[in-house]
């Protein structure tokens, strides 16, 4: 009985404290997945449940409605099929020139090294705003076309700096000189050195490309007229912010004869069919995120 | 004195390095960077050069050396309008808030998640609290929306489960409401995600020091307070100057989509002002350039003061460039 009385120590301060710890985190969960689980339950209740608030947690009168409305809309084909596009492509041209430029300007004995870095820098403190932007690109005939999407924004700051950090940091000098020394040049050095070393950055902003890319909603909204060309976050923005769908979209008559009663659904549906192509990426890629962060966080 | 470097120098250009032999030595970093460097000029410095509208009288049609010099006049059309007050105090809370709220929650979150016993719970908890950070600004604002709707939303659904009959309030339609909406979702999108280099500089805190506290008899608490936070806050000064330069910008996004036309009086920001009076309504450019380049210089006079302040205090030690 002693030994027993003996293992049950007393709470130590300690053990109050991280029970608080424990709380406050469990808390925060909750706060941070309610409101997710509720939009999705919302999504597949039926109509009439979602508008008259009987959903708490899980699905009231379960059923695919909401859904059906979704897929049936001309407009969130197109916009899906606009937002693909715009997310390969542009991730991969923002990649390459983020690239072109990082790896010069990761290398001490490049001569133009202080004044292009110089040039970067300035662009980081002081900007010509939305207006001057917009004129120079309406200057440029790009306005109302695919292009203007890829093209601006592909290069971020930040993340060139954040791979030029990893180039000078990650790849060993000496291996610059050895190579140097086998007659390697300097383009070789970089596709058959330097990229194949890198691939952690790589991935990593990569995939902040695409993350900017997929939720891209400002530039879209700025230079695009030409509802074709609308990507889905503002395909889903018009229909959210409309009080009624627009029936003239919807393709399929089945569908908009039981439309009246299955509206409030659709709209969670639609932020749930918008949202999880990148949550469904996101547990595989969380680590190399994570990593980027830490990446970008060693001063170069 | 002459041919020193050997066959790769030639004999003209041995004297001195000029600029040219440089480039010419390094051509082939010249045309790597010629492409990105190009769309550096082009697109963040070619704006630079339009800001001049702000001073000008802009039509598309004369182009923008083409148009009028007016001088300050969209300036002081700006600073003497009705809105001015309302629009630049608007930004400057809103702001200020977001600072004050969402710059410590990040690190009280990180030290919370450090000193977790079990690394399991840890593990889960950040990668849950991440999840936010990937949904994007219009799925998050109305998913805000939804959810304090007082008809359909948790909020109004908790309001009846707790005894409320009827309605709530519907603070979404609420001016005073629409600063702690926006910043308390801000909070919720974010507070994980800004927390990872936190996480990450607290996984480098030496374990002797935390050894060495134990045995002077410091509780866990005690430690976070003295051994962790002092360890992280070189990261803390670096993250903190980044967000002062932002102090009067607010995300135009997120601004634009939270706002209705009964919010406006406290969720007309620059940006949103910018965006509507130079291209959505009126069309006149340069008075919105005018806005916009005002607000640009506040933010580089910050950025810099701050940058400066910090350099001085910390012996260089802590410093953006």
């Amino acid at each position: 009985m002693t030994t027993a009385v003996k293992r049950k120590k007393p709470m130590s301060s300690d053990d109050v404290f991280n029970a608080v710890l424990v709380a406050i985190v469990l808390l925060w969960l909750v706060i941070v997945l309610y409101p997710l689980i509720y939009i999705v339950s919302c999504s597949f209740s039926s109509g009439t449940a979602v508008s008259t608030g009987k959903v708490l947690l899980w699905p009231v009168e379960p059923g695919i409605g909401g859904y059906k409305i979704v897929f049936s809309h001309k407009a969130v084909w197109s916009g899906y099929a606009n937002t693909l596009f715009y997310t390969v492509f542009g991730s991969i041209i923002s990649l390459i020139v983020t690239m072109l430029m990082a790896y010069p300007l990761s290398r001490r004995d490049f001569s133009g090294r202080k004044v292009i870095m110089t040039l970067v820098i300035i662009t980081m403190f002081f900007g010509g705003g939305l207006i001057p932007s917009y004129i120079l690109v309406s200057g440029l005939g790009l306005t109302n076309t695919r292009a203007v999407i890829l093209i601006l924004g592909a290069l971020s700051t930040g993340n060139m700096i954040v791979m030029r950090t990893f180039f000078q940091n990650s790849i060993p000098h000496d291996l610059l000189e050895a190579a140097k020394l086998d007659g390697i040049s300097d383009f070789g050095y970089l596709l058959k050195v330097v990229i194949p070393l890198s691939k952690p950055v790589i991935s990593v902003i990569l995939l902040y490309c695409v993350v900017a890319h997929w939720n891209a909603y400002f530039t879209p909204l700025i230079y695009l007229r030409d509802r074709n060309l609308f990507p889905l976050q503002l395909i889903l923005q018009e229909i959210l912010s409309a009080t009624r769908i627009d029936a003239t979209q919807i393709a399929d008559s089945e569908v908009l004869a039981g439309i009246a009663n299955q509206v409030d659904a659709m709209k969670y549906s639609l932020v749930v069919v918008a949202t999880v192509p990148m949550l469904v990426v996101y547990p595989f890629v969380q680590k190399f995120f994570e990593k980027g962060v830490m990446i970008g966080s060693l001063k170069g | 004195m002459t041919v020193k470097r050997g066959a790769q120098a030639k004999p003209v250009l041995s004297r001195r390095k000029s600029l040219l032999h440089r480039i010419a030595r390094d051509w082939q970093l010249y045309l790597i960077v010629l492409i990105p460097l190009a769309y550096l000029l082009l697109f963040h410095y070619g704006p630079m050069y339009g800001v001049q509208i702000a001073f000008r009288d802009y039509s598309p049609k004369l182009g923008i050396t083409g148009s009028h010099w007016v001088g300050w006049k969209w300036f002081n059309k700006f600073l003497s309008s009705v809105q001015f007050k309302q629009v630049f105090s608007n930004t400057l809370i809103l702001s200020l808030y977001s600072l004050i709220v969402g710059f410590p929650l990040p690190i009280v979150f990180a030290l919370i998640l450090n000193a977790l016993r079990s690394e399991k719970l840890k593990n889960t908890a950040s990668t849950i609290s991440y999840i936010p950070h990937f949904i994007s600004i219009t799925v998050m604002v109305n998913i805000t929306l939804m959810v304090l709707s007082p008809i359909s939303g948790i909020y109004g659904n908790f309001y009846r489960l707790f005894g409320g009959s009827g309605y709530p309030t519907d603070f979404r339609a609420l001016a005073s409401s629409f600063r702690h909406i926006y910043v308390w979702s801000g909070v919720w999108k974010q507070m994980g995600w800004d927390s990872i280099i936190y996480v990450a500089a607290l996984s480098s805190v030496s374990q002797d020091l935390h050894e060495a506290a134990k045995i002077d008899g410091a509780s866990r608490f005690k430690r976070v307070l003295h051994v962790d936070l002092p360890s992280i806050m070189p990261t803390i000064a670096i993250l903190f100057i980044l967000r002062c330069g932002h102090i009067i910008s607010v995300g135009f996004e997120k601004a634009y989509l939270l706002q209705s036309s009964v919010n406006l009086s406290t969720s007309e920001v620059i940006s949103t002002f910018v965006y509507k009076n130079g291209m959505n309504s009126f069309k006149n450019f340069s008075y919105g350039a005018a806005v916009g380049l005002f607000n640009s210089v506040i933010n580089m006079i910050l950025l810099l003061t701050v940058n400066f302040t910090t350099k001085k205090m910390t012996d260089n030690e802590v410093s953006l460039v």
